[in-house]
């Protein structure tokens, strides 16, 4: 076989690394290099620094280490029975490659990932031994994120909570069966009690010992997980609780949804779908009303019949649209619970809301100047000088909210 | 009229202070001229000597907003700052009301500024203008903000890159750290960068992070507009992306599926050798045993204790986990539970230096409780961490029978505890297709208080102990 070079490389194991959804560099310890004596600073927000034209960020340099990999996941590019080139970075490479992207201001930091080659044991050491050049060789302060290999060794998980500021470990389907079916090699259980080890380590780290000195920080940014969605027939309801108790379970910061994505050569086992975007958008938006804004699972999947949210509509509206009768509200007297579920408000115009109704009466223009998107509000909302009249019982509400008809394609 | 002219470097401080002056001499709005280095001078505007007085306080969020919105390039921005800060001596509450028109103008002002220093630290790119081996490298970059945000970004860029020298030059201000000290200087033209190898791996990796399955255009450029597409090198190759993307979706969906690689039985064989096993000399493997740190019981345990008896016995006897004796001497079964069960097998017919006795779990778990030392139930994990050496032991041992005695050890090798008293007696087969006889632990046997029941589970306990030595 050719040596590749390390454009070549970088090619093949960045274009393999292009289905994780996280690129997320925030939440972690805020540190600097102002002492002149490393590189790098975290401000506890991340930044990303360029954007692909499929509209994800890039924040992080997202490789994987090497692209071989000994199990045969159907969904899985980088599957030992897929005919894909191989390739696989030294620990030197893939240090020099940070180093030299965050000089020159391209990067957060590094998601590492890989394939599993020899044993998980030897997969995870190599990561490791990456993540720990470039901290305590480079000094480097920036964002690590490591997506650990679910049955490797708790000694080298446990050096990777200490080197990395965020861990992952992908559940990678909705339900126990679809793991089975599609990841044959891979254990559900096994996967959830490297979770549930993780979050354990972290909590172990915040026990002050006796002499009340703080021990250093487990895996800062927490950890997260991906989910593959389209891949197999679970409905929304099952994803959004497969979530849920993964949150509440091992206190995960996030979960990812990834709409299944054709691969090239596939597995004949797949269809050939094109990705549900849409879902995945819809996944994310009832994700974030369950983790901020009060929304109880069933409230969420119980609108519609199947399970599934609803495409056309947003699932805050898809709510509001079936519970007419608590609409339309006064914003001048309502309750924050309730004003956090009119469409069209955020968390920052309820706020703004609040924090003006003290003083004065809120009329409608105040509404649209304080971020609220009134396309959406006007009809569940009433203000001084404002009333939507009949509006929340027309017929065609539904209708005014969706896109515009389309004119279907002739060829 | 009042004439207040803020310079282009240093305008947060020149604002505030002149700002300052004009409210305690209570100069009303109305009679400021502001401008900034690229106002025209006004005609009528004279400097007349203020008089001194005390400034009022400021509520803190006000100068939290000003202090960025300053950096707006709205030329009006000072005056309308002045002017919200001539309104806020009356009211106060003014910083709480978001529907307020000139408020929600500056806060408007406000998010422009900061998005701008987002993109800032973000967008701008560096280029290697040293040696790259020099002990102090040095980077150079060109960008173009929309607003003046070089000055109160450039701090961001001092604690991130302190080990480097480095500047950003721009047509407003530039900003040069050199030495470890940050400095200002006039806006420059556009300066020749040379060539940068790592530009290019950076371009490749844009290049090859895009699915084309996911083509988002909209979603790309609101977050990052064309405007900065010039001075970011990744940028150039978007168009081609995007026109290039449909094709390369259709043809990975119509790509007929193939058949995997000739080398991947040889890479699933692997599979099978990672799988927990432990393959060392047998001789080595109590060593082994008692070097684990699989889980974390090994921390509070004095020794692991591995199993004991001859290497061809026909049974294995599996216990929990040691016990606190167990855990001082190393040496399985030797505490009242070890010796009841002597007891019992020796009414039973059945001699345990002829058997392998070992336990489902090495270390001892126990929480210290005064000078004692309680016994705790593994987990699952542990016993799970744990099945590693009980699998080595057995594949040794190639036992004809094992003999379970107690749930840990039962899940150990079943992989399903719990319900012992009814499964008691029978026969079950293990994980590795062993036949697994199931029966209580001795030390529950121990526990019971009632002596009648006492008795009779004794009795139990023997029949099955005598029904093993009849199976060998």
């Amino acid at each position: 076989m050719a040596k590749h070079t390390l454009e070549q490389k970088l090619a093949i194991l960045s274009d393999a690394a292009k289905y994780d959804a996280s690129c997320a560099s925030s939440g972690s310890n805020k540190r600097n290099s102002r002492d002149g004596k490393g590189l790098g600073s975290n401000e506890g927000t991340g930044i990303c620094h360029a954007y692909a034209p499929d509209g994800r960020c890039i924040s992080l340099l997202k490789i994987l280490m090497t692209n071989f990999c000994i199990y045969d996941c159907t969904y899985c590019i980088n599957r030992v029975s897929s005919n894909v080139t191989r390739a696989r970075f030294s620990v030197d490479e893939v240090v020099k490659l940070t180093i030299e992207f965050y000089r020159r201001n391209y990067i957060e930091g590094l998601f590492l990932s890989s394939g599993v080659i020899r044993s998980p044991d030897a997969t995870m050491s190599d990561m490791v031994q990456i993540a720990r050049k470039l901290r305590h060789e480079e000094n480097f302060r920036g964002y690590i994120h490591l997506k650990t290999i679910p049955d490797a060794a708790p000694e080298l998980i446990a050096e990777a909570g200490l080197l990395a500021d965020r861990l992952s470990i992908n559940v990678e389907l909705p339900t126990d069966a679809a793991v089975q079916q599609y990841a044959p090699e891979k254990k559900p259980e096994q996967i959830r009690k490297a979770m549930a080890d993780v979050r354990l380590h972290k909590e172990a780290a915040k026990e002050t010992s006796f002499t009340g000195k703080r021990p250093a920080r487990f895996a800062p940014a927490g950890q997260s997980t991906q989910m593959i969605i389209g891949a197999d027939g679970s409905n929304d309801a099952t994803v959004l609780g497969q979530s849920t108790r993964l949150y509440s379970s091992y206190k995960l910061k996030r979960v990812y949804y990834s709409a299944f994505s054709p691969i090239p050569d596939a597995s004949s086992k797949l269809p050939l779908i094109p990705p549900p975007l849409q879902r995945e958008h819809r996944l994310y938006q009832a994700d974030w009303l369950l983790r901020f804004y009060d929304f109880q699972l069933d409230e969420i999947t119980s609108v519609t019949a199947d399970g599934n949210l609803d495409l056309e509509v947003d699932p805050k509206l898809a709510w509001a649209l079936v519970h007419r009768e608590v609409f339309p509200l006064d914003v001048n007297r309502a309750s924050r619970e309730m004003l956090l579920r009119v469409p069209g408000f955020g968390i920052k115009t309820v706020n703004r809301i609040l924090s003006t109704r003290r003083y004065r009466a809120l009329r409608y223009d105040d509404l649209m100047r304080m971020g609220a998107s009134m396309k959406k509000a006007r009809a569940f909302v009433t203000a001084r000088g404002w009333s939507p009249g009949g509006l929340i019982d027309t017929a065609d509400l539904r209708a005014r909210f969706l896109p515009p008809p389309q004119q279907l394609t002739l060829f | 009229m009042q004439r207040a002219i803020i310079p282009q470097i240093g305008a947060a401080a020149a604002w505030r202070d002149a700002a300052r002056r004009f409210l305690a001499a209570g100069v009303p709005p109305g009679q400021i001229a502001w401008g900034d280095q690229s106002a025209v001078p006004d005609l009528f505007a004279r400097d007349t000597p203020l008089p001194v007085g005390i400034a009022p306080t400021v509520p803190r969020s006000f100068v939290t907003m000003a202090r960025t919105v300053v950096w707006h390039s709205d030329p009006e921005r000072f005056a309308r700052l002045y002017a919200f800060l001539w309104r806020l001596r009356a009211g106060p509450q003014l910083m709480a009301d978001r529907g307020d028109l000139d408020l929600a103008r500056l806060r408007k002002m406000e998010k422009n500024v900061r998005r701008c220093q987002h993109k800032m630290k973000a967008f701008v790119r560096f280029r290697e203008i040293g040696a790259p081996d020099a002990a102090r490298r040095s980077f150079a970059a060109w960008f173009e903000p929309t607003h003046h945000t070089v000055e109160p970004t450039a701090d961001f860029f001092v604690g991130r890159f302190n080990d480097m020298d480095w500047r950003i030059v721009t047509p407003d201000v530039s900003a040069v750290f050199e030495n470890g000290t940050l400095s200002f200087h006039k806006g420059m033209a556009k300066p020749d960068l040379p060539d940068d190898a790592s530009e290019q791996l950076w371009v490749t990796y844009f290049r090859n992070i895009f699915n084309p399955a996911r083509l988002k255009v909209k979603a790309m450029q609101s977050e990052m507009p064309k405007k900065y597409w010039k001075n970011m090198p990744e940028a150039a190759a978007i168009p081609d992306l995007i026109a290039q993307a449909p094709a390369r979706a259709q043809a990975m969906a119509e790509a007929a599926p193939t058949l995997p690689p000739t080398r991947m039985p040889q890479v699933q064989a692997q599979l099978a050798s990672c799988t927990s096993a432990w393959d060392g000399p047998e001789g080595a493997l109590p060593g082994a045993i008692a070097a684990c740190t699989r889980c974390p019981l090994y921390r509070t345990a004095t020794q692991a204790v591995p199993g004991e008896g001859p290497p061809d016995a026909d049974l294995m006897i599996v216990g929990e986990q040691p016990g606190d004796l167990e855990d001082l001497s190393g040496k399985p079964f030797i505490g009242p539970a070890g010796q009841l069960f002597d007891r019992v097998a020796t009414v039973a017919g059945l001699d345990r230096r002829e058997a392998y006795v070992t336990n489902a779990v090495k270390h001892f778990k126990f929480t210290a409780r005064g000078k004692r030392r309680i016994h705790q139930r593994p987990n699952t994990s542990e016993i799970d961490h744990c099945r590693w050496w009980l699998d080595a032991e057995v594949a040794q041992i190639a036992p004809k029978l094992i003999l379970a005695m107690g749930a840990t050890a039962v899940e150990s090798l079943t992989g399903k505890g719990g319900g012992i008293l009814s499964r008691r007696g029978q026969i079950e087969r293990s994980l590795s297709g062993l036949p697994v006889l199931i029966t209580v632990h001795p030390s529950y046997l121990l526990r019971l208080q009632d002596s009648q029941a006492k008795a009779s589970t004794t009795a139990l306990f023997q029949n099955d102990l005598r029904q093993a030595a009849s199976l060998l």
